[in-house]
């Protein structure tokens, strides 16, 4: 589960992580008001208005503005506020902007330069173990870096018996170049961010930029947080800070539903039990000369109230041209999934795309003779290639 | 002789009296496995399924020498389940549960990196060898008992290459689902070396999707070390990137864990890749020479 930035930062200044110090706003007025309280708190006079969007790059789409007065903070929330956001992570269309974050302003001059550097945490999946992966070369694309000058990229692995230890921050801090005070503030920061991260379950940190200040305290200028989602249980209040209005609304319902569904840009929908045969099915579709218009794993009680739903999403798609039902019956039953089909079938009334059922495994032979016997415009078929040749027949 | 499990393993079941275990341990019965009791804390004393029940996998382990584990705990305790089998010596721990955070996985990695034994999954379908024993919860009568090793990330995906390896005439010496998360116990490649060196495996399937470097290591593996025929497939060339496909693992992230990477490592270390999933079973028959 992904988190805005001022929910990402609220959680990380709750483990001792220095932050960038913000106040969200949904509207223009509660904008000047949090300017406001800001200033009155941080002494701030420049604000940093910044869209709060599930997406990276929102500086490049115009989403993160400086405003030099509280008039600024107005007439810049008032642009930002309900437009729709590109940026290089977003779709053509961008995303819906419905709250800022004003910001206090920390590139403010002083005795030092300041400097952006770049870090996150998550695991290395060779290892099985979590680590710290950070850069000198902060508040730029780290894909970029890692191309151009991979050796500015440095890795600390944390071992899970001990955690995080003393030397790894002390190293972390020597490797980023700094010294004196920073230093200090570096391994403070190293330290509790990665508190942070084992304790909340985190499957992602990506803090871009870390900002060295003019005064040399170290804080997190952004923050990308991302939960697991099989941790959530552990945590109940975070789960609460979904925002659903950043996922497609789709994937919502039909999560909501049990069905593990994404949408996609092809013409023939697909309803497949297990992640893997739902992928392989899509590949099938590619290979049968049309496209995959979705993944839809339905999970393993394809029961008809499933099997419906699943039609039903799929349909609302009018580029699709044609469905293939893929189910490997080992647990289910495959007679239950086909009277599943046929009910959701007739339930549905006005199907008029052809629909390929392929079902294999316990009572395939049954199941095939009871689609093939319902008077449905619906193909059959046991064999996979068999359903694959259907596709070609059909696209 | 096969691997991991056989028809001398006893097994016992972690969740044993929880509908999932109930369910499964009754289907696994019913194939043959020795099944000799399982654990459910609190139970101890009990008899389900004709079984004893156990309060911890130690008395479990005294009592009936117990040396395979299957574990249906739900996601909270399963990190817990699979260090208790660890500790009380089983060798061969098989874990079903789906959705255990990775934080609990990456602790339960470390404990078992000193301990004699071996975990698959977890969220896989489970261990089976025909004739001797099902450690999982595959359909059995996919299954025929013969000289095909099957390792795979996906639970139906291993059914429908079970499936096309018995269509096409040959059988199955074990069927291995190594489970799609981002941190699981057996490795694709350790799964192939286990069936590489098996004197009772003659061919291997190796069923792999996007997301993970597992499937490049287990192909270069092969390159140096392979002695028998094996037929890759990657699903998820069509899925887009930066979406997770169902597994926490399948996500395609960078240009090296693409389907079309992979398959172009597996190609170049002589294994005979598929496009299609349909063509499995053929493609094993021709390789070991089988008629279909």
């Amino acid at each position: 589960m992904n988190l805005h930035e001022f929910q990402g930062k609220d959680i990380l200044a709750s483990y001792g992580v220095n932050v960038q110090k913000g106040i969200v706003a949904t509207t223009a007025d509660e904008a000047v008001e949090a300017a406001k309280k800001l200033n009155a708190e941080t002494g701030t006079e420049w604000y940093v208005v910044k869209a709060q969007i599930h997406a990276g790059g929102r500086g490049k789409g115009g989403g993160v503005k400086l405003a030099k007065s509280l008039d600024e903070v107005r007439s810049i929330s008032e642009e930002i506020l309900g437009m729709m956001l590109v940026t290089p992570q977003t779709s053509k269309e961008g995303k819906k902007v419905h709250q800022v974050m004003i910001a206090e302003d920390v590139y403010y001059p002083g005795e030092s330069e300041t400097s952006e550097i770049y870090m996150s945490v998550l695991l290395n999946r060779e290892t099985g173990r979590n680590m710290i992966m950070y850069s000198t070369e902060g508040g730029m694309d780290i894909e970029t870096v890692a191309e151009e000058t991979p050796d500015r990229i440095f890795t600390e692995e944390i071992d899970p018996k001990v955690g995080l230890q003393g030397f790894q921050a002390r190293k972390i801090a020597f490797n980023l170049g700094l010294s004196g005070k920073a230093f200090k503030e570096m391994t403070k920061f190293v330290s509790s961010l990665y508190n942070a991260y084992e304790g909340i379950d985190a499957s992602l940190f990506e803090i871009n930029p870390v900002l060295k200040t003019s005064d040399d305290k170290i804080l997190a200028v952004d923050a990308k947080v991302t939960l697991d989602d099989n941790g959530l249980f552990r945590h109940k209040d975070y789960a609460a800070l979904r925002d659903k209005r950043e996922e497609d609304p789709t994937d919502v319902e039909a999560g909501e539903a049990g069905l593990n569904f994404v949408n996609l840009d092809g013409n023939v929908g697909c309803m497949v039990n297990g992640a893997g045969l739902a992928m392989a099915t899509m590949d099938i579709i590619k290979m049968a000369g049309g496209n995959p218009a979705n993944f839809l794993d339905v999970g393993g009680t394809a029961d008809a109230a499933r099997v419906e739903k699943a039609f039903r999403i799929i349909l609302r798609d009018d580029k699709v041209q044609a469905i293939l039902v893929n189910i490997f019956g080992g647990i289910v039953r495959c007679d239950r999934v086909a009277q599943g089909i046929i009910d959701a079938y007739k339930n549905i009334e006005d199907i008029n795309i052809p629909i390929i059922v392929r079902l294999q495994g316990t009572n395939a032979v049954e199941a095939k003779k009871m689609i093939d016997e319902s008077g449905l415009k619906v193909h059959s078929a046991i064999a996979l290639q068999e359903a694959a040749d259907k596709v070609k027949e059909l696209v | 002789m096969s691997v991991l499990v056989n028809k001398d393993s006893k097994v016992i079941v972690q969740g044993f009296t929880g509908s999932e275990g109930t369910f499964h341990a009754g289907q696994m019965i019913e194939a043959g496995t020795n099944v000799v009791g399982g654990v459910t804390p609190g139970k101890g004393g009990q008899q389900h399924l004709e079984r004893p029940v156990f309060n911890t996998v130690s008395d479990a382990v005294k009592e009936t020498g117990a040396d395979v584990s299957i574990i249906f705990v739900p996601p909270a305790f399963a990190a817990d389940a699979i260090m208790e089998a660890a500790e009380a010596g089983i060798k061969v721990i098989v874990t079903i549960t789906e959705g255990i955070p990775v934080n609990d996985m990456v602790k339960v990695k470390e404990y078992l990196s000193d301990k004699d034994c071996v975990m698959v999954g977890p969220n896989c379908p489970g261990v089976m060898t025909p004739g001797g024993a099902k450690v999982g919860i595959m359909p059995a009568f996919i299954f025929n008992p013969g000289r095909i090793g099957i390792v795979s990330k996906s639970g139906t995906l291993t059914y429908e290459a079970v499936d096309q390896i018995t269509k096409a005439g040959m059988g199955q010496s074990t069927a291995i689902g190594i489970g799609g998360d981002p941190i699981i116990g057996t490795s694709m490649k350790e799964a192939v070396e286990m069936l590489m060196n098996d004197p009772e495996t003659d061919g291997i399937v190796m069923i792999g999707e996007i997301g993970g470097q597992m499937e490049a290591n287990a192909a270069r593996w092969i390159k140096e070390n392979g002695t028998k025929p094996v037929v890759g497939f990657i699903a998820g060339e069509t899925a887009p990137k930066g979406r997770t496909m169902g597994h926490a693992g399948a996500i395609v992230g960078g240009s090296e864990d693409t389907a079309q990477a992979k398959k172009a490592i597996m190609k170049e270390c002589g294994i005979n890749v598929v496009d299609s999933p349909a063509q499995i079973g053929e493609t094993m028959a021709q390789l070991v020479g089988v008629k279909a």
